[in-house]
């Protein structure tokens, strides 16, 4: 009785040494030499796998970095995310400036009021083929939610009471899924000016001025004030439609005031300045410029 | 009696006006026309702001191979041109003719005796054809033109006449059956003619025993023409099953009518082909359907192109209260419009008005994995796997699942038990799938 | 002009034929009236309130998963709850002990139904998941057949109250070396089991009653025709190129068709929509598949019966069986 047992707790014993060994040695000969960067860097990435950056996934776009010094890449990556790759590979951190996703399109059920009931697919890009959106604006948001499900880090929720996405700058990573799954190019990613707030045209609309009035109430018409009175020309008319180019922008809101349609937006909302009583008159717009550089000086 | 072979479906028919002989609707004070109204690379508005016009005065141009001219369905002033809703719910370019009269080109000859001597030559016939600005008036608008002109690989061997009609409500193609038989005809020789066939074949569904009777008894003096009734099923107007009904040839994925030596075309075209090619008429006027279960008196009218759908309307005595979605087309494959200001154009082949009770979309349940989609799909297509597979935006699986055959008939969405909306999902993946398609084609 | 109205506006088509899911799963509820009569008829009021508390439960659980786990609107309105408790009372032995058949629901309901997400997710049918799990977990009690009262002359039927099913006598009587005539000597003759005056199932005793029910489903479209007579063939088929292989040692086709469950499988359990493949091609091969299999259970295999056993096992075949079987496409010559 002894002897079996002391011959099994041998036997299984010698058995799991020579394993052992053989799984050694077969693991030291198929070794594959990996740069054990790859896997540091890999966990400062966000790890969302959310395939912005084009790769097969946070962990390739690990490899890509290692490899190559002069790659720039993870749209959506933060500061710290940067700072910390940057240490990893005892690199300098590119500076990157925070970008944000805004809905370009302020129409919704508020302002652009159903005149029809869309019935069917709940998919933007089927809704599209099918009428212009319920309110009857061929250009502006259908409110169906494809950017919502496009988003990986549910930044995205449509507002029950406008029928319109709403990014939550918290959760928003900028890495532009939602702007390419909109089938109306309603998104647009822009700089995220946390401090100032980002000024931008609300509305897409490239139909003639009567038309665009008659589908929103807060439609660009393209009648071009804004673009007289931006201070730094960031402001162009184009197919009847006004646009702010980001870079130029120094988010003085002075075009804010004068737009009669109230299609310019400011986000976060508390960022936007109270209007002044009559816009037309030139004393007054002038005042937020002089605010506008004290608050940067 | 013949019909196509797999799949299909049996809606209600609803013929509700179907013995409603065609009155002239009263000319709109104002038409607007659109300015493309076919498919294919879109016309060119030549005249201004403040030109006179007549009917049958052309308004566009267009030198695409695949274009057709619009002509003035009435005459009167340009007002303005501009852009307007058409079915598709989109703004498009129209021209707005304010109306004063109706005087007609004098080259139209408006006399009603029936000119049966074919004069003009092949070549000829289809120049005139294309001048008139003659389309497929069965809904998808394809320059009729085209139709004619075979490419040199492929012979035609047979035209066919869609007398169909499988549509439930609409009666415009059996109305003009019954009451143009012969120039029907005279525009089939002469498509013939063109297209240097010896046989056609006109196809008529089962409930509709008046046209086949009356059209049968005609062509007998029509050498080549003879009139095949068809079992009803839906889809049986599609031009694939059409042919596989009527010769029991079946165009292959991919091929089209011409490719197994066919040229379909609709009653209605015939009809307008006659009236170019005898008359010298342009496709100004067509017949349109206007019906629907709150309609008091549902009624075929001849009516002008651009005429407004509010103007149909109030000639069958308003829109009633309780509509809940008006349809330009029939109720399988019709497109819901979303104000009557729409005006009518050349492939508007009737009004439908649905009340409020039979407007909406049914509660939508889970698949449950009937098959009944399969057994309906006219193509042989698995419906549901080409819906779940977009759902997913797996589209390389819904390309496999063979989506670009689809001819998005409905079958599947109307036989659904769980009101699945499967043809939105489909119509859905089809245009993704075209997308990378293409894209892959032009890579290469 | 009426302008104020909202006017719809969504994709072709805009008319719906009168399918629904709520029409079928009622259809298939009258389809089962006549089997069920005949069970009162046959087993008295056990079967009555075997039947109503499977009902009972199955909804009951339907209700509490669908609120508490996942937190929707209740569904107990498209009937799929109800068939499943009215098909797994008919797989049971009417005087089944009643606590038990609420467990059978659970499983059938919790596990084979909602686990996998509820109607149309279900890889297996529900009430035969519930059914084999009570036959593996209570055997005894599974395999204790009342025997219908003696209502019709004639009858074979003896004083004992509960007995074996004919096919668990011939299956013991076949290997003590009885010949399958001696077999049939003892059991009751055909035409009573046509009619159902055997021991066995609720429901599955009666092939009349359940033909009925399934000529009202033919003609109601909720089934075609591949799978049951692929089913009922196939095992006929099988059973007969047996029977006539060896007489003396295998039962007649006949026979396998009258007893078990057959009958009640090949109309009501193996027609179930969502756990049975979508093309023609594809029924007939999972029709085909339930009859041999349970032939091949029957005969060769431990269990006197296969019918849930060779559904189950078909069931799992079901999305390779899809993959396979394509529809007859437009234009191609296959």
């Amino acid at each position: 009785m002894n002897e079996t047992i002391i011959y099994s707790i041998v036997l299984l014993a010698a058995l799991g040494l020579v394993l052992a060994l053989i799984l050694y040695l077969v693991a030291q000969k198929f070794k594959v030499e990996e740069d054990p960067r790859i896997d540091l860097v890999a966990e400062a990435l966000p790890g969302a796998n959310c395939g912005a950056c084009g790769k097969a996934g946070c962990r390739d776009m690990a490899v890509q970095i290692v490899k190559d010094p002069a790659y720039t890449g993870c749209p959506v990556c933060n500061e710290e995310n940067i700072a910390r790759i940057a240490e990893i590979l005892g690199r300098i951190p590119e500076k990157k400036e925070p970008s944000i996703a805004v809905v370009r399109c302020q129409g919704g059920k508020v302002n652009s009021p159903s005149r029809v009931g869309f019935e069917g697919l709940s998919s933007c890009s089927y809704a599209s083929s099918v009428f212009p959106g319920e309110g009857g604006c061929p250009f502006g948001c259908l409110g169906l939610g494809d950017c919502v499900q496009a988003c990986t880090f549910g930044a995205l929720h449509i507002n029950p009471e406008t029928g319109l996405p709403e990014v939550d700058p918290e959760k928003c990573t900028a890495c532009g899924a939602c702007a390419k799954a909109c089938p109306r190019g309603v998104i647009e990613i822009r700089k995220k000016r946390e401090k100032t707030g980002r000024v931008f045209i609300g509305c897409v609309n490239q139909q003639k001025g009567p038309s665009a009035m008659k589908v929103c109430k807060v439609s660009c018409i393209g009648c071009g004030k804004c673009v007289q009175a931006c201070p730094k020309k960031a402001i162009t008319v184009a197919n009847n439609l006004a646009y702010i180019d980001d870079t130029l922008c120094v988010a003085c809101q002075l075009c804010v005031k004068v737009c009669p349609r109230n299609a310019i937006a400011v986000l976060p909302v508390e960022k936007l300045r109270p209007a002044a009583p009559k816009p037309a008159a030139p004393a007054p717009a002038e005042e937020p410029a002089r605010q506008e550089s004290g608050a940067q000086a | 009696m013949k019909t196509f072979n797999i799949g299909g479906v049996h809606p209600k028919d609803n013929k509700l006006n179907a013995d409603a002989p065609i009155r002239e609707l009263p000319l709109p004070k104002q038409a607007c026309v659109m300015a493309s109204q076919h498919l294919g690379a879109p016309s060119q508005p030549i005249v201004k702001k403040g030109d006179k016009v007549k009917v049958g005065t052309v308004l566009t141009s267009n030198e695409a191979f695949l274009g057709a001219v619009v002509h003035s369905p009435v005459s009167g002033t340009v007002s303005k041109i501009a852009e307007i809703a058409d079915a598709s719910l989109y703004p498009k370019p129209a021209i707005f003719i304010d109306v004063e009269g109706d005087e007609w080109e004098e080259s139209i000859d408006r006399s009603p005796e029936i000119k049966r001597e074919i004069s003009l030559s092949g070549p000829e016939i289809i120049q005139r054809v294309k001048e008139m600005g003659i389309v497929g008036m069965g809904g998808a608008c394809f320059p009729t033109h085209v139709k004619l002109m075979p490419p040199k690989d492929a012979k035609a061997e047979f035209l066919l006449l869609n007398g169909v009609e499988c549509e439930p409500y609409l009666t415009c193609d059996y109305r003009l059956m019954l009451d143009h038989a012969e120039e029907i005809l005279i525009g089939a020789s002469a498509l013939m003619k063109a297209l240097d066939v010896k046989q056609a074949i006109v196809g008529i569904e089962a409930n509709k025993p008046k046209a086949i009777e009356h059209m049968s008894a005609m062509a007998k003096n029509f050498p080549g023409i003879s009139v095949q009734a068809l079992k009803m099923k839906y889809p049986q107007g599609a031009e694939k099953q059409l042919i596989k009904a009527l010769t029991g040839r079946a165009v292959p994925s991919g091929k089209l009518p011409i490719n197994v030596g066919c040229v379909v075309d609709n009653v209605a075209t015939c009809y307008a082909v006659y009236q170019a090619v005898q008359k010298n008429m342009p496709l100004v006027q067509r017949i349109v359907t206007v019906t629907g279960p709150g309609i008091p008196q549902p009624a075929n009218f001849l009516a002008r192109i651009g005429t407004p759908v509010s103007a149909f309307l109030e000639a069958v005595g308003g829109i009633p209260a309780n509509t809940g979605k008006v349809i330009s087309g029939g109720p399988m494959m019709g497109k819901a419009l979303a104000d009557a200001e729409t005006c009518s154009v050349k492939g508007m082949s009737g009004i439908l008005v649905l009340p409020e009770d039979q407007s909406h979309r049914k509660q939508v349940y889970p698949c449950i994995r009937c098959g009944k989609c399969v057994d309906a799909c006219p193509m042989g297509l698995e419906p549901y796997l080409i819906a779940s597979t977009t759902l997913a935006k797996a589209f390389e699986l819904t390309e496999k699942a063979r989506v670009m055959d689809c001819i998005e008939c409905g079958c599947c969405h109307y036989t659904c038990p769980s009101n699945r909306p499967l043809l939105d999902a489909i119509k859905l993946g089809k245009s993704t799938v075209g997308k990378i398609i293409r894209a892959r084609n032009a890579k290469k | 002009m009426a302008e104020n109205t909202k006017w719809v506006v969504s994709g072709a088509p805009h008319v719906h034929g009168s399918d629904s899911v709520t029409k079928i799963m009622w259809g298939v509820v009258v389809a089962l009236i006549p089997t069920f009569l005949v069970s009162v008829y046959f087993f008295g009021l056990d079967a009555l309130v075997l039947t109503l508390v499977t009902v009972a439960s199955c909804l009951l659980f339907e209700f509490l998963i669908n609120k508490f786990f996942f937190k929707k609107p209740c569904c107990l309105g498209d009937g799929s709850a109800m068939i499943t408790g009215l098909l797994l009372a008919f797989n049971l032995p009417a005087n089944l002990p009643l606590w038990m058949a609420v467990v059978g629901s659970l499983v059938a309901i919790g596990v084979a139904k909602w686990a996998y997400g509820g109607l149309g997710s279900n890889p297996f049918n529900p009430a035969l998941v519930g059914r084999v799990f009570l036959l593996i977990s209570f055997p005894v009690a599974m395999t204790t057949w009342p025997l219908p009262k003696a209502l019709f002359g004639g009858s074979a039927v003896t004083d004992a109250i509960t007995g074996p099913t004919p096919l668990a006598i011939a299956k013991e009587a076949l290997k003590t070396g009885q010949t399958p005539e001696q077999i049939l000597d003892s059991l009751p003759a055909y035409s009573d089991m046509l009619f159902g005056n055997m021991a066995g199932s609720m429901g599955e005793i009666s092939a009349i009653a359940i033909l009925l029910g399934g000529i009202f489903m033919l003609c109601r479209r909720i089934i075609t025709w591949h799978i049951p007579v692929a089913f009922i063939g196939s095992a006929f088929l099988f059973s007969g190129i047996l029977w006539i292989a060896a007489p003396e040692q295998f039962m007649d086709p006949v026979f396998h068709l009258l007893t078990g469950g057959i009958m009640l499988g090949a109309v009501f359990m193996a027609t179930d929509m969502v756990t049975s493949p979508m093309t023609k091609k594809g029924k007939l091969i999972f029709g085909i598949g339930c009859g041999v299999l349970t032939i091949l259970i029957r005969t060769f295999g431990a269990y006197p019966e296969g019918v849930s056993f060779a559904i189950l096992i078909m069931n799992a075949f079901v999305p390779l069986i899809n993959r396979g079987t394509t529809p007859k496409r437009f234009a191609t010559s296959k």
